[in-house]
């Protein structure tokens, strides 16, 4: 027991350490961006959160294929619990896009970001997935039905991603463009510990998540028991 | 040919079945009873496949096609007609023979003259007696009937106890009931579910 | 093979269940133009080609939705897709039936669709006929394992679009981009894609859906 609280302990100082550092360096060391100014230092944040939350989901859609493949019901709690984070970090990601979007073109909204379009997509697709997991009861059918959904949202990421932009030819043209960031080796440098610390984030967040609903469900078995 | 060993079920944050253990060997029929909401319907459910255990596991020998499955519901649909009803399982289960086979079972059931109405129009006798002839269509080596004699009268329960004094000893039955005292004395063993 | 020969039977059945109870065609035929009229009524007067192009993939969209809505309503009443889940037959074999018969019942609006789009909106091109092909096979093939999904659930009826919006977007895309393009290839290839992927995924997982 002790074991398992030392990696917990861990993994969230090396979370909090990473995005501390990665915070500083993004506005504080890195070079300012010639077009954009300071608010491009946005960029640090927001991207690595939507590249994290691309783990989130593909990592629940792993733990969904274990369950499929091997039946075994703690890989339900495994998916669903990273299906949850990759849509925390799915809203973050629209919100702190949305941001950029309102410092660097005064709009809120943009259709012609397609990283924030295909969030949108995902966002209502994973919203589903939580109707979808209120109202079956729990159980191995609930399991079953929300790992293939699962599954079926990591093949819906490239696929909407190659629909999104083959729409743009014919939806109203784009109007606001943004050069990806060619990196120097600094700026690379930051992403790379932004990346890192939100990827730690994660793994930290899952960790406790993960540990808390299993003590949940244990604490009902025994009250069961109990009866 | 069934071996379940710590097997439990639970429904949401209801355990329905908990730490069962028994076999059942060929050749055996198994009478379960216990009150209502005691799992009986969940534990053939559990047996046939239909669902998955929560805790435990259960084994059976048989693959699908070789195990009889009679619920509460008939399952049958109701705009077709019996005889198309049957067709499909038949169909379905690849009964060789098909339309002789369906034929002898109408008639012995006493539907053959209703066979063609549709099953919505039938009393719930009717639809249990249709749903015995789908569940020896595919002649099973495994029987899972729960509640067999419900909505009967007394002509169809007579031909309940004929199909099983017919198949004990021959085939493996798991006979859930509350009313056992027509199915005890061919029991060779009995699970009291509380 | 037997797996076709089962999957005949399960067809059988559902074009019978159509053919008695005469209620999932006829609403789908009578929805597809009541929305294009609706429609006409909800677009400006100088709305361009992609703008009623689009609505009319909205219409379609809809029209899949209330048929496979009403997919699986037999087997649920009775329970009677407990008996086919436990017939022998390899449980994929349930999707494709399926799957085809909605993809009939899709057909045959869109048979009446496009020749009503083309009367009250603008003339129908080959392209709009082969994006709506392709497409049909994508939405069927999806729509019949979420309505399977649906049926599982208490929502139901709630459930069903709810799930089947956000994946079929892409489709969407492949086939109005078809319509409005001067080169449609792309996009009749992309909808290809789509329909390679996700009826894969549908055949392949249906069995996880249906049994425990």
């Amino acid at each position: 027991m002790s074991l398992r609280n030392n990696r917990a302990v861990l993994l969230a100082a090396a979370a909090s350490v990473l995005l501390v550092a990665g915070l500083a360096l993004a506005l504080f060391w890195a070079p300012e961006d010639a077009d954009q100014g300071f608010s491009q230092r946005i960029f640090y944040v927001h991207v690595p959160i939507a590249l994290t939350a691309y783990a989130c989901f593909g990592w629940g859609a792993w733990k969904a294929l274990r369950l499929l493949w091997t039946r075994e019901s703690r890989y339900d709690l495994e998916s669903y619990t990273a299906v949850h984070m990759g849509v925390i970090f799915g809203i973050l990601t629209l919100v702190t896009g949305s941001i950029w979007a309102k410092i660097s073109w005064g709009v809120w909204w943009t259709w012609s970001e397609r990283q924030l379009t295909l969030f949108l997509v995902l966002f209502l697709f994973y919203c589903a997935y939580f109707m979808l997991r209120f109202s079956v009861e729990s159980g191995p059918r609930r399991a079953n039905l929300s790992a293939v959904y699962a599954l079926f949202g990591v093949a819906l990421i490239p696929v909407s991603f190659l629909a999104i932009r083959l729409a743009e030819n014919f939806i109203h043209p784009v109007v606001f463009t943004r050069d990806g960031p060619q990196m120097s080796g600094s700026m690379f440098f930051v992403f790379c510990v932004c990346l890192a610390a939100m990827l730690g984030l994660f793994a930290s967040l899952y960790t406790n998540e993960l540990t808390g609903k299993r003590l949940d469900a244990r604490l009902r078995e025994l009250r069961e028991a109990l009866e | 040919m069934i071996q379940a060993r710590g097997l439990g079920r639970r429904f949401a944050s209801k355990r329905v079945i908990r730490d069962l253990d028994f076999e059942v060997r060929a050749g055996e029929l198994l009478l379960v009873t216990g009150p209502n909401g005691s799992g009986k319907s969940t534990l053939l459910a559990l047996m046939a496949g239909l669902l998955a255990p929560t805790e435990g596991e259960i084994e059976v020998d048989l693959p699908r096609g070789r195990i009889g499955y009679l619920a509460h519901e008939a399952l049958v649909y109701k705009e077709l007609t019996a005889l198309e009803n049957l067709e499909l399982y038949g169909r379905l289960y690849h009964v060789a023979e098909r339309r002789e086979t369906i034929g002898a079972l109408l008639e012995r059931f006493g539907l053959w003259e209703v066979r063609h109405q549709r099953v919505g129009s039938f009393s719930r006798g009717m639809q249990q007696r249709l749903a015995l002839c789908r569940v020896l269509l595919h002649g099973p080596e495994l029987l899972l009937l729960d509640e067999p004699y419900s909505g009967l009268d007394a002509s169809a329960r007579s031909l309940v106890d004929d199909v099983l004094a017919e198949a004990a000893g021959a085939k493996t039955l798991v006979v859930a009931s509350h009313e056992p005292e027509h199915v005890r004395p061919l029991a060779t063993q009995a699970l009291a579910l509380a | 093979m037997t797996y076709f020969a089962d999957v005949a039977a399960l067809a059988r059945k559902d074009i019978l269940l159509e053919l008695r109870s005469r209620d999932t065609l006829p609403a789908m035929l009578l929805f597809v133009v009541s929305a294009l009229v609706v429609f006409h009524f909800s677009l400006p007067s100088d709305a361009s080609a992609t703008a009623s192009t689009g609505l009319l993939w909205i219409a379609l969209l809809f029209t899949a939705l209330l048929g496979l809505g009403r997919a699986f309503t037999a087997e649920r009443e009775q329970r009677v897709l407990d008996g086919l889940v436990l017939a022998p037959c390899d449980r994929s074999a349930i999707w494709l039936a399926k799957s085809l018969g909605v993809l009939a019942f899709l057909g045959m609006a869109e048979a009446l669709a496009l020749p009503a789009y083309a009367l009250f909106f603008e003339p129908v091109g080959w392209e709009l006929v082969a994006a709506v092909l392709l497409a049909d096979l994508g939405l069927a093939a999806v729509g019949t394992l979420l309505a399977a999904m649906a049926a599982a659930s208490r929502a139901r009826e709630l459930l069903l679009p709810l799930l089947f919006l956000p994946l079929v977007i892409p489709v969407v895309v492949g086939g109005v981009g078809a319509t409005v393009v001067d080169n449609p290839g792309r996009y009749l290839g992309f909808l290809a894609l789509y329909d390679l992927i996700f009826a894969i995924l549908s055949w392949a997982s249906f069995e996880y859906v249906v049994a425990e």
